[in-house]
Formats: C-alpha cells, structure tokens, sequence
C-alpha cells in the first residue's frame, strides 16, 4: 500500500505549505455603527403588564439609573456575523496551525470533549451563590482534582481559586509574607531571589506582593548559578521563587542544593511549574524540597489559554502553609463537600468566589482520560519532541542554542539567531514575520531580550513528527532566504493579513488606545 | 512598504562614508586607524566595503527619495555611494589630501550642521564615530551605519539595511524620540598586543529605537533612560548624611546628578555630600584629600560593551581610593538592559592592584531600580579573569 504521508516530503524534507490568509479591510465594530440599526427588535410591553409592573426604571436606586444611554454600536445581526467571523480569518490560533513557535506557553490540543463539558447545561446553569447541597458535583470534582495535583507535586494542600497562573503566583508571594508576618520578620525578609531565565511572573509578582528581587545570571555553563545564590542569601531573604526547567529549557540539576541553602538561611522556596509539561511523573516539588509550588491549568493541563478561554492557577503548599491558602477552599465532611470559609490565617480572597470552574473542570476531564501512565507518557513525548525539534534546528546555520551547549533540554529552547542577524541584519521579529507566509505562529521572547535575537519554541506532546519536521523546515527555508533575498522578509508578512506593526510606538501611550473609550478620549485630547 | 514624510516638507540627510573603515577587519589588523595599517591592509588584499554598505542602507530611503535632499562629500565619503544607490546628492566641500582623514571627516560633519540637516548618517568603525563626536557632538541627530571592524559605539545600527530602516522610521515620523548613544574606542595599538583599552569618549545622540541600534539590542518596552532615572531616584533616597558620594563616570551614574539638579560631566569623577555638590571632575590626589576621616560611597556603573567597573575610565578611583573607603561601601548601579547585554561575561575589575582587584572579585550586588537588584560576578583581569576578558572581546569583535 502507498504510504501517502510521503507525498508531503520532497527530499526528505516537508514541501512548504502553500497559504493564503483572508485580508478584510474590516474596520472595528464601533466604526461599523449606524444610528438606529438594530439587531433585535423587542415587542412593546403589554397594557396589562404594564398596569402591574408600572415604570420599572423608577423602582432602581437613582444611582444605578443610566442618565445617558451607553455608547454601543448599533448594529444588526448579519452585520455583527460578518464582521466576526472576517477577523476570526485573519486569526493564526492552535487549531490553524502547528503552534511550536509559542514556547513557554505550552501550546497543546485543548480537547473539544472538554469544551463540550464545560459549556453543558448542567455547568453553564451553576450560579455560584447556590446552596453548598446543590453544588456537590462542582465541589466534588475540585476536591479530587485537588487529590491529583497533591500526588503529581506531593503538596499537602491546594487552591484552585486564582484565575491565572500569575494570580497563583501572587498568592504564593502573598503566603511568603504572611508566613514571615507570622514570625515578626516581615520588616527583615523583605527580599526574594529568582533567576533570570525564571518565568518573569516570579520577579513581577514578588515586587507587586511589596518585595525587593534580586535576579540571579546563569553560570558559565548555562546553569542557574549557585555560588551567586550562596552570595545573595542573608537574613533579608524571604524565599527563593524559582522555575525549573527555566525558559530556556534547561533543568537546574543542583536544585535539592538551591533550596538547602534557601532554607538554611530562613528563607522559603516556591517552585513555579509553568514549565512542567516536561516533568509530570518524573520529578516533584515536594521531593526536591519546595514549600509552594503554583501550576497553570491552561498550560499544562490543557485547558485553553487566555485568548481562547479563562485560564487558571493552582497554587500548592505544604502543611505548614496550608492555613495561609486563600478563602474558601472546598473540604470533604465524611460523603459531603463543602467550602471551608473558617480560616483565620487565611491570606484572604484572590477574586470573586472560587476560581474557574470550567477551566478546573476541563482540566480534571483531561487528566482522567489520560491516568498516571497517560501524564507521564505526556511529558516524556513532549521532552522527545522537543530534543528532535532541537536537533533540526541545529542544523540550521545562523542559529544556536546558547548555554549548556550540545546537551538535552527538557520541554523547550530558547534559540538566538544572533548569528544570522550578523550576518544578514535580518531580525527574529523579521523571521517570525516571514513564517507566518507558511502559516505556523512564531513568538521572539519576553522582553527585555536578555539572549540576542531570540525565539523560544516550545513542542508540546501535541505534536507530530511531520508537524516538526514542516516547522523546521519552514525556519530552514527563512534562514536560507535572509541570505539570498532579505527584502522579501523584512516587508514579510506577504501571504498572511498585512500586519507588520511599529514596536516603538508602544513606547508612547499618545499613541495607543486599548478600548474605544480611551480611543476617543486621547483623540479628543489632541484635537483630531 | 508605503513611505512617506507626512507632510510635505522636504528632508536634509547629511551623509559621510569613512572610505577606509573596515580596511583591517578581514585581514587580522583589528582596525584601520592610521595610514600605515590603511596602507598595510590595502597591501594585503583588504577591500573597502564601507562604500558598499552604505548603498545597501541608502536604497531603504528610496520611497522617500524624492522628498530627500542628500548632502554629502565628493567621490568616496559619500557621493559615490549615494549616485550607485540612485541618489543624485548635494555636493559640498572638497577633499584636499590624498586619500581621506579622521579631519575631513569632521569638517564635513560640521560643514552639515552648519547647513541643518534633520539626520546625519555617517559609515565607519569606531574611530569614525569619536571623529564626529568631537566635530559636532551633540549638535545634530546621527546614526552610523556599521563599516568598521571595531564596532562598539552603541551610535551604529545593528547592520547596514537596518540603519536604512530606522533613518527611514526617523526622517517619516514614526521613531520620533532620540537618545543618547555612548562612543567607546579601543586602543587599537593595544589591541594588537591582546590588552584591551576602552576609552569612553562622550555620546552621540540618535534615533530612539532600542531594537535596532547596536549594544542595545535587549530592546525593551521601558527606555534604558527612564530605568535610569528611577535607579537615581532610589540612590539618592538611600544616601545618608554622613558619607561622601564618590560617583564615577558614565549616562547611569549622571542621572544621580540630574535627580539632585546638579550639572555633571559624562567623563569625571564627582563628588557629592548632603545632596551638594562638593568637588568635580576630581583627582586621585584630590579624592584621598577629601576621605580624611570621612565616611564614603562610590558610585558606580560599568562602562560599554566590556563592562569594565573599575579600571577603565575612572582610574582616579585608584586602589588607594578603594581600600581608604572600603569595598564594601561600593555601589554598582546598571540598566536591566545594560547588564542583559553583558550576561555572555562577568564584570572586569583591573585596578592595577592586585590585593583589591582580589576583594572585588566575586559577586556583586548592581542596583537595578527601587526594589530590583542582581547578582553579578566579578572577575579581576590581572587574575582568572583574563581568559574570560579575552574570550568576550573576541565575541565584541564583530563588525
């Protein structure tokens, strides 16, 4: 029988894909407002209705009644389909394309089963106000993904309450304060140490929890540097926030030691697990020693990403912290569940009622399709793709993986084309530009640049061998072209939506609006 | 790409190519300073190629072509290029020696100013760039395009089409801020020995756009500038009354002085005491005579792509000066972006002294803003650090 995968290869490397993205010169919708447009017409309230309801409105407190109308465009139905579905075609998402060149954000399948869950009648209809007895399917399903994420990273206790990763991590710097608070050193322990290769969420929100930090650079080899941690600790530090393998993929092999000497000094340890796609089943916090560790649901558990669906945190402690985690959690009362609001230590409330639910949910499907066998076949396919990826891409001249050269990474790279950049004065803005002419979604890193001319992909178990084969070879064909014919990358894009935009203007707030309000706002400011 | 400069107004681009930039980078002479080495290069089968660069970013100013108006110098400093790159330029000047100069280049430079020009692009090394920087100093908007071998003046675009792109953003209106550019030289003769010298001469200013210009390719969304000002502004809100400041050179470390309201020169040594100016551009003698049983600080910032914190370019805080304030009572002071940019090496320290490059070395705390710090190690080069100082010199060594 012919293998009919084969007809995508030409020499042993994927044809490149022919694509075309949708271009519409669609202006935003309050620009498409005609006045008096509608898309529903409600029927005229009945007399009789009206004779037992009166005026409605003057039944509202004056401070809730609206003295103008809200400025909403005023659209119809068809106008308002249209004018959505053109901008989802010039959306490049996950379930377009083969999308490794997000690393850090472990971009996997987001089961549509699991959306389908979420979205049912029986968890679209909860009200979070409801009786405790008549959401005992909800709380019971947060108590037991709760069980599960305690055996992966062997913490004793769980919340489920913050609505991102970022907000988990804010908790964590939260219970760190509270906890020296608690021990009269929270004058004193007024610094947090983390790496600069750490997802900067650690740094951020040490300092929006009040705390000094102090970033620590890799040593010679690529590895985060132990000798700098020994001079940075002192009875000022409050913890060490850490990830682990850090964004460029590299895994700290001396962590039991980082966190000694934390530890030693009084200090304690958060793991931050953004990048734990690579190690379910193979390491845990706890065993390394941490007193926190934070997972984000829409990354390793699958769930959708922001843009694509709340995402979700989960913030892990040990007994000892357990008191400090936020309010309620959900407990089990012999067959019952409740939500546990007695907690005097507590740090408090992270956001309105409990978190995500169905992020919680869809996470909770996920993992119990898969089973303990089925988490770690996960993180040892996306470690195996991620070393085959690397390994293509190092074939590729005018680009490296700086640190720990030539060895294994966990579940990502951080690349530098500073190599071809020399070379050609082609950029890794430039090249993300051209890929998305093949269609696949390409991402520099975070800023500032810390590796010159980055960019970090990152493929996720979702992933096949030809899907990684066509990325490699697409970022093949780029690098070639900043050779031969730069001028067709740096005007890129060419096959996709026109959307080459200015960095630089995001420099200067008069420049951008985020919502129509402020649009209008700053245009009447400059008189325009 | 659609260009245009918006408003109809014309545009004056000064350009001045330094034909002999980049002569000593393909043949092993680390530089093209001096007519000897010219000469040397030239005999070796060097090949000038700053004109060649030149055209490649002048043909990125082509859709604003006929809103230009290009003045430069005759044949190769700058109208040679600019007709292969179909420009037809405004010739001034006239090149009287045979075979063109560090002089003309400064003539030129400061025959364009005196006309106005909205931006000057200049093609060379970093000799060219100390050139025009004591021709004009800070008169004009200038970008270099890179030509030299030794390229670590952060006034040069990170290669020649990207200069094009960031005059063309500039001269249309879409990069509109400036900023200041450090002009760093390397002694060249030095260099040929293995010693590294860097001299930090002063700044240029050019076209804000952190991503294309060179040693400042760890753009970022804050400006090195603002960082800067929020770091002086915790310096001076931890200074105490009891201490002498002893700031050292540099843009990070002057910002100090703009917070205090103080006038400070780039190069100096300053010092200052309850918020006062108390003696500038000081001596080593000078400084000794103002510790006389008087608590002190030193402020400092590391200098240019090498990252030299002591030894170069503030050598009037001596080893004598260290040990009568204590190293401890050093504070290092950096941009996040600045310290990105050297995380490839460690901090140097080359005091001349032995014992107290010895209690430098290690690791140090640089101050990055209000409550960011980082760790960072320092080695002495007279000591382990020399292998470490040479390996990163040959990784500046691009062009």
């Amino acid at each position: 029988m012919e293998n009919i995968t084969a007809r995508r290869y030409e020499n042993g490397e994927p044809k490149l894909r022919r694509f075309h993205q949708a271009q519409w010169d669609e202006p935003i919708l309050f620009e498409l407002s005609t006045p008096g447009q509608r898309g529903l017409l409600l029927p005229a309230v009945e007399d009789e209705i009206r004779a037992v309801a009166g005026n409605v409105v003057s039944t509202l407190p004056k401070t809730l009644q609206r003295v103008t109308p809200p400025m909403l465009p005023e659209i119809a139905q068809p106008q308002v389909v249209r004018h959505y579905l053109r901008l989802s075609q010039e959306n490049l998402g996950f379930d377009f394309n083969v999308d490794v060149g997000q690393g850090t954000c472990t971009m996997k399948y987001s089961p549509k089963i699991n959306d389908q869950l979420a979205g049912s009648k029986q968890m679209a209809a909860l009200h979070p106000l409801q009786p405790e007895e008549t959401t005992q399917g909800i709380l019971e399903i947060y108590y037991s993904f709760e069980q599960i994420l305690k055996e992966i990273s062997g913490m004793d206790r769980f919340s489920l309450q913050p609505g991102a990763g970022s907000a988990a991590i804010y908790a964590a710097a939260s219970i760190i304060r509270a906890y020296h608070a608690e021990r009269g050193e929270a004058i004193q322990r007024r610094e947090i140490i983390t790496t600069i290769f750490s997802h900067p969420s650690d740094a951020a929100c040490a300092k929006v929890a009040g705390f000094d930090v102090i970033t620590l650079y890799p040593d010679e080899d690529g590895y985060p540097d132990l000798n700098a941690l020994k001079a940075a600790v002192s009875e000022r530090t409050a913890a060490l926030m850490i990830a682990n393998p850090e964004d460029t993929g590299i895994f700290n092999p001396r962590i039991v030691e980082w966190v000694h000497v934390v530890h030693e000094a009084g200090g304690l340890c958060f793991y931050d697990q953004a990048n734990a796609n690579g190690i379910l089943g193979i390491t845990r916090a706890r065993d390394a020693g941490f007193d926190l560790c934070h997972f984000n649901l829409h990354k390793t558990f699958s769930t959708p990403h922001g843009c694509g669906g709340p995402g979700a945190g989960a913030l892990g402690v040990t007994d000892v912290l357990a008191p400090l985690l936020p309010t309620p959690v959900v407990a089990r009362d012999g067959e019952r569940y409740t939500l546990d609001w007695n907690r005097p230590r507590s740090i408090g409330k992270l956001r309105a009622f409990y978190g995500v639910a169905g992020a919680v949910l869809k996470a909770y499907a996920w993992v119990m399709s898969l089973g303990a066998e089925g988490l770690l076949e996960t993180s040892k396919t996306a470690v195996l793709n991620n070393n085959y990826l690397l390994k293509r891409m190092r074939e590729i001249p005018g680009l490296t993986a700086p640190y720990a050269n030539e060895r294994h990474r966990i579940e990502q790279v951080r690349y530098s084309w500073e190599d071809l950049c020399t070379e050609t004065g082609v950029l890794s803005e430039d090249i993300g530009l051209r890929a998305a002419d093949f269609g696949v979604h390409y991402w520099t890193s975070h800023h500032p640049f810390v590796v010159a001319e980055p960019c970090t992909l990152e493929p996720t178990e979702s992933f096949s061998k030809m899907d990684l084969d066509e990325y490699a070879a697409i970022m093949r064909y780029v690098a070639e072209e900043a050779r031969t014919d730069p001028e067709t990358i740096r005007t890129a894009p060419h096959n996709s939506t026109v959307h080459r935009t200015d960095g630089a203007v995001l420099d200067d707030p008069s420049q951008w609006a985020i919502t129509w309000r402020a649009y209008l706002k700053k245009r009447d400011q400059v008189g325009e | 790409m659609s260009a245009s400069v918006g408003d109809n107004l014309m545009r004056r681009v000064g350009l001045i190519v330094n034909p002999v930039a980049g002569l000593g980078g393909r043949v092993g002479l680390k530089g093209s300073d001096g007519r000897d080495i010219q000469k040397k290069a030239l005999e070796l089968g060097a090949v000038p190629r700053a004109v060649d660069r030149t055209i490649e970013a002048l043909k990125r100013l082509a859709p604003i072509a006929a809103q230009l108006t290009l003045l430069t110098y005759p044949g190769d400093m700058g109208e040679l290029a600019a007709r292969r790159a179909g420009f037809d330029p405004t010739v001034i000047g006239t090149i009287t020696t045979e075979g063109t100069t560090a002089e003309d280049t400064c003539v030129a430079a400061r025959d364009m100013v005196a006309l106005g020009v909205d931006l000057l692009l200049f093609a060379g090394g970093d000799g060219t760039a100390c050139d025009l920087y004591q021709a004009i100093g800070e008169d004009a908007v200038v970008l270099g395009i890179p030509a030299g071998v030794k390229v670590h003046s952060a006034a040069y675009a990170i290669g020649p089409t990207v200069a094009g792109d960031l005059a063309l953003g500039y001269l249309t209106g879409k990069t509109t801020g400036t900023r200041e550019a450090e002009v760093l030289d390397v002694d060249e003769q030095a260099l040929r020995r293995d010693v590294v010298s860097t001299r930090f001469y002063g700044v240029l200013r050019v076209p804000d756009d952190a991503r294309r210009i060179q040693g400042a390719k760890a753009g970022s969304v804050e400006s090195d500038a603002s960082t800067a000002a929020a770091i002086a502004r915790h310096i001076v809100s931890q200074m105490d009354d009891d201490s002498l400041y002893i700031v050292g050179p540099g843009t990070t470390t002057r910002s100090i002085f703009s917070e205090l309201g103080i006038e400070k020169g780039l190069l100096s040594v300053d010092v200052v005491y309850r918020g006062e100016l108390l003696a500038s551009d000081v001596s080593e003698a000078q400084l000794i005579a103002l510790l006389d049983e008087r608590a002190a600080k030193i402020v400092v910032t590391p200098i240019g792509g090498q990252g030299y914190l002591f030894g170069r370019g503030n050598q009037q805080i001596s080893p004598d000066v260290l040990r009568l304030v204590g190293v401890e009572n050093v504070i290092a002071i950096a941009t996040p972006g600045k310290l990105n940019r050297l995380i490839v090496r460690p901090l140097l320290v080359d005091t001349g002294d032995d014992e107290i490059d010895r209690r430098l070395a290690g690791y140090i705390r640089v101050v990055c803003g209000p409550d960011d710090a980082r760790v960072v190690r320092v080695v002495s080069v007279a000591g382990d650090g020399a292998d470490t100082a040479s390996k990163s010199n040959s990784k500046n060594g691009r062009e």
